[in-house]
């Protein structure tokens, strides 16, 4: 492949996924709605509310506060996004692998995951509010708190990955060419399956959503660290929340579920990549189904305080049992 | 560090209020912060002022009836049937015994569903919505009844000075057992959900503490009063309407929990043990209610001419889902009375707010706001904005205003 050609793929692939997870996003936005409307008993707002909601916000003005500081203000959203974007450029989905798959690996995706929660750290306190600065003084802590957990739920999988001798263990492609599930033992698997409910209980975090959504606490700040916009800058942040969703499901799916439909029925390869793919939407439709909305509608908000304590006593200690059995399975296989 | 910047950094203040998602009503709060502990609270009320009494000062007591149904959203008849109660005191009519039932019973249905929205509105303020929309969806069971008894949903207007407007027909009682029925078989699992609950457990235990002492000292009132172990109800205390008839024991929290701790928790507790209490008393008055007539005078033309004659001043007292509720009523000969005070029970509480928060997180101040379930609407009765300032009357204020008044009526 001439430069020329490396180029044109990296250009079209980044516009098609940009386009992909933006509408996939909101699509799942929307799905988590109803889903957790029918769990209360309501009816819910169409499948099709947070496109129309993306619409009206970037139909209207932008509002800034007097005291923000408005370069970082409106800078924020569109960093939330754009690294949002840059994130699913890693993850593969389906059987399409990731555009950057030989450039950068999981641990690359675990950074590039703090950049939109930093993004809208900044726009928080950015924007001159108390409640805002309260809620990206929490957003950092939250932020801080759930790294320990799924830095442990990562790399347990991929130092299992490296014991078995696979190369390249910490690469997406690699992990989900090689399902852990089919590599370690019955204690691995238990242990695998701690890691998946650690895994399930950071996403919320990571999206913001009930019962840790503490930076945002609509009934405590009013919004929190995005009390203050509104507008196209709003809608950004919105469109950045869909495909945040994406990406944590898409990561989810590629560490713990990446089982691909062609490795099991033979078909055409276009039939397969079609195939594949629409069969990604079902697990991402699960992960989102029992990680955001099952969880978010059965409990209450936590404390900022409770939120550190849960992170790093709880579900560290509980990834820490994963990550033995992880290590006693590698141990007892005789590698 | 210059002193000004200084005074910036700590403790920082967080304004909540007028409006705020936390509230359900205009309320202005102003916290001193250090990081996310509150230091110092500090309340206004009286954003909600639309002089109900002024207006009330110009009609007689049959018009008023009506007015005080619309002083709160939530518990209407507790208005009118303690302003009710006050004018038949300075007139001395006996209400019939019947309409006395009735009173009863439309009272304990009003607490049914208050106690239920409140639920619904502290899971609300806790991030459980799920709770939110489950207990506003049994609670509509309680609307559609009080629909069927009254005719209204929220302004019943079945308060009559001297009885009541509408009677209770012996078809209607099937329907009104039904209802208590699903209550009763609902309850267990309202408590279920509530009370076991690990995420309620872990935001409402020993969050937003009122102790037995400050309590009493702060005069509070209501389950907000009783959560903190202080052993008062208006019902059992000064029984009126069909009260005196029934048995009724204040609901504290150690009759559920085994121990008092005065928390968010305990609130929650007695207001739902509360919901059970009235489907109890609701049978008993059902079981009791006498034949009869239900009001004293049926002819609103005789009864205004009562009014011409009655001179004196009396309380009329409820005890409201919210704790006691007080109505002072003055009648000079007059088809409208001279002076007329509410005083709801969120008067008596909001103070409570003080000790409670002081202490807590951020993120504490939704729930125990919402903890004593403030209806401020009900409380603001007066609000001083003068020539563009809104100020506080002080002691000393109201004090000089009256001597002046005073010196301008002699002269």
């Amino acid at each position: 492949m001439t430069l020329l050609e490396t180029g044109l793929t990296v250009i079209v692939g980044t516009v098609a996924m940009a386009i992909f997870g933006i509408v996939a996003g909101l699509f799942f936005l929307g799905v988590d709605r109803k889903f957790a409307a029918l769990m209360q008993a309501r009816i819910g707002p169409p499948l099709r509310q947070p496109f129309i909601d993306t619409a009206k916000l970037l139909r209207k003005e932008n509002i800034i506060p007097e005291n923000a500081i408005p370069w970082l203000f409106n800078g924020a959203p569109i960093l939330a996004l754009a690294s949002a974007i840059t994130i699913l450029l890693y993850l593969p989905f389906g059987s399409i692998m990731p555009i950057f798959g030989n450039a950068g690996d999981v641990i690359l995706v675990m950074y590039l995951l703090t950049v939109p929660a930093l993004a809208m750290v900044v726009g928080g306190f950015a924007s001159g509010s108390p409640y805002a600065t309260v809620g990206a003084q929490r957003e950092m802590v939250i932020l801080m708190a759930y790294e320990l957990p799924l830095a442990i739920a990562i790399v347990a999988i991929a130092w299992r990955l490296s014991m078995a001798g696979i190369a390249d263990p910490f690469s997406l492609v690699t992990i989900a060419a090689n399902p852990i599930w089919g590599v370690v033992g019955p204690l691995g698997i238990l242990g695998c399956l701690i890691l998946l409910g650690i895994l399930a209980w950071v996403t919320p975090a990571e999206l913001s959503r009930i019962p840790f959504d503490a930076q945002e606490a609509e009934t405590e700040l009013a919004g929190g660290l995005l009390v203050e916009y509104s507008g196209k800058n709003f809608g950004l942040f919105y469109i950045a929340q869909g495909v945040k969703t994406i990406v944590m499901a898409a990561l989810a799916v590629a560490l713990f579920l990446p089982w691909n439909l062609s490795s099991f029925i033979a078909m055409a390869p276009a039939v397969a990549l079609v195939a594949d793919f629409a069969f990604f939407l079902v697990k991402v439709l699960l992960v989102v189904f029992f990680s955001i909305s099952l969880i978010r509608v059965s409990m209450a908000r936590f404390r900022i305080t409770q939120v550190v304590s849960i992170y790093w006593i709880w579900l560290g200690l509980v990834g820490f049992l994963g990550l033995g059995l992880i290590a006693i399975d590698a141990l007892l296989a005789g590698v | 560090m210059s002193d000004d910047a200084k005074k910036k950094m700590t403790p920082y203040t967080i304004p909540i209020g007028p409006t705020h998602p936390a509230l359900k009503e205009p309320v202005m709060f102003t916290f001193e912060m250090n990081g996310e502990q509150i230091l110092k609270a500090d309340f206004a009320p009286g954003q909600t002022h639309r002089g109900i009494e002024w207006m009330g000062m110009r009609r007689n007591p049959v018009q008023i009836v009506h007015l005080t149904d619309r002083i709160c959203g939530i518990c209407g008849v507790s208005h009118s049937l303690a302003f009710a109660r006050a004018v038949e005191q300075i007139m001395e009519i006996e209400v019939p015994e019947r309409a006395d039932y009735i009173r009863a019973i439309i009272a304990e249905f009003e607490r049914i569903q208050s106690h239920l929205l409140w639920a619904g509105v502290a899971a609300h303020e806790l991030g459980f919505d799920t709770l939110l929309h489950l207990t506003w969806r049994v609670r509509e069971r309680a609307m559609d009844t009080i629909e069927l008894l009254t005719g209204n949903r929220v302004n019943y207007g079945i308060i009559q000075v001297g009885g009541v407007r509408r009677d209770f027909t012996p078809d209607l009682y099937p329907a009104i057992e039904e209802c208590l029925q699903y209550y009763s078989d609902l309850k267990s699992t309202l408590l279920k959900v509530f009370l076991e609950d690990k995420t309620i457990h872990m935001r409402c235990r020993d969050c937003g503490v009122l102790t037995y002492e400050d309590a009493l000292k702060l005069c509070t009132v209501g389950p907000t009063a009783r959560a903190s172990g202080v052993n008062m109800d208006v019902r059992v205390d000064y029984p009126f309407a069909a009260y005196g008839d029934l048995a009724i024991e204040p609901i504290l929290p150690d009759a559920h929990m085994g121990e008092t701790r005065g928390d968010v928790f305990d609130r929650i507790v007695v207001r739902l043990l509360e919901v059970e209490q009235s489907i109890d008393i609701v049978r008993q008055c059902l079981d009791r209610m006498p034949a009869g007539e239900i009001v004293w005078e049926a002819k609103v033309a005789k009864i205004l001419n009562q009014f011409k004659k009655a001179h004196g001043e009396a309380l009329g007292r409820h005890e409201a889902p919210r704790g006691e509720v007080l109505h002072y009523v003055r009648m000079d000969g007059k088809e409208h009375p001279t002076a007329w005070k509410v005083k709801a029970s969120s008067y008596s509480n909001l103070m409570s707010w003080i000790p409670m928060l002081e202490g807590e997180q951020i993120a504490d101040i939704p729930i125990i706001v919402a903890s004593v379930d403030p209806c401020l609407s009900c409380t603001d009765r007066v609000a001083v904005v003068r020539n563009g300032d809104r100020g506080v009357m002080t002691k000393e204020d109201l004090h000089r205003l009256s001597v002046a008044k005073t010196r301008r009526l002699m002269a």
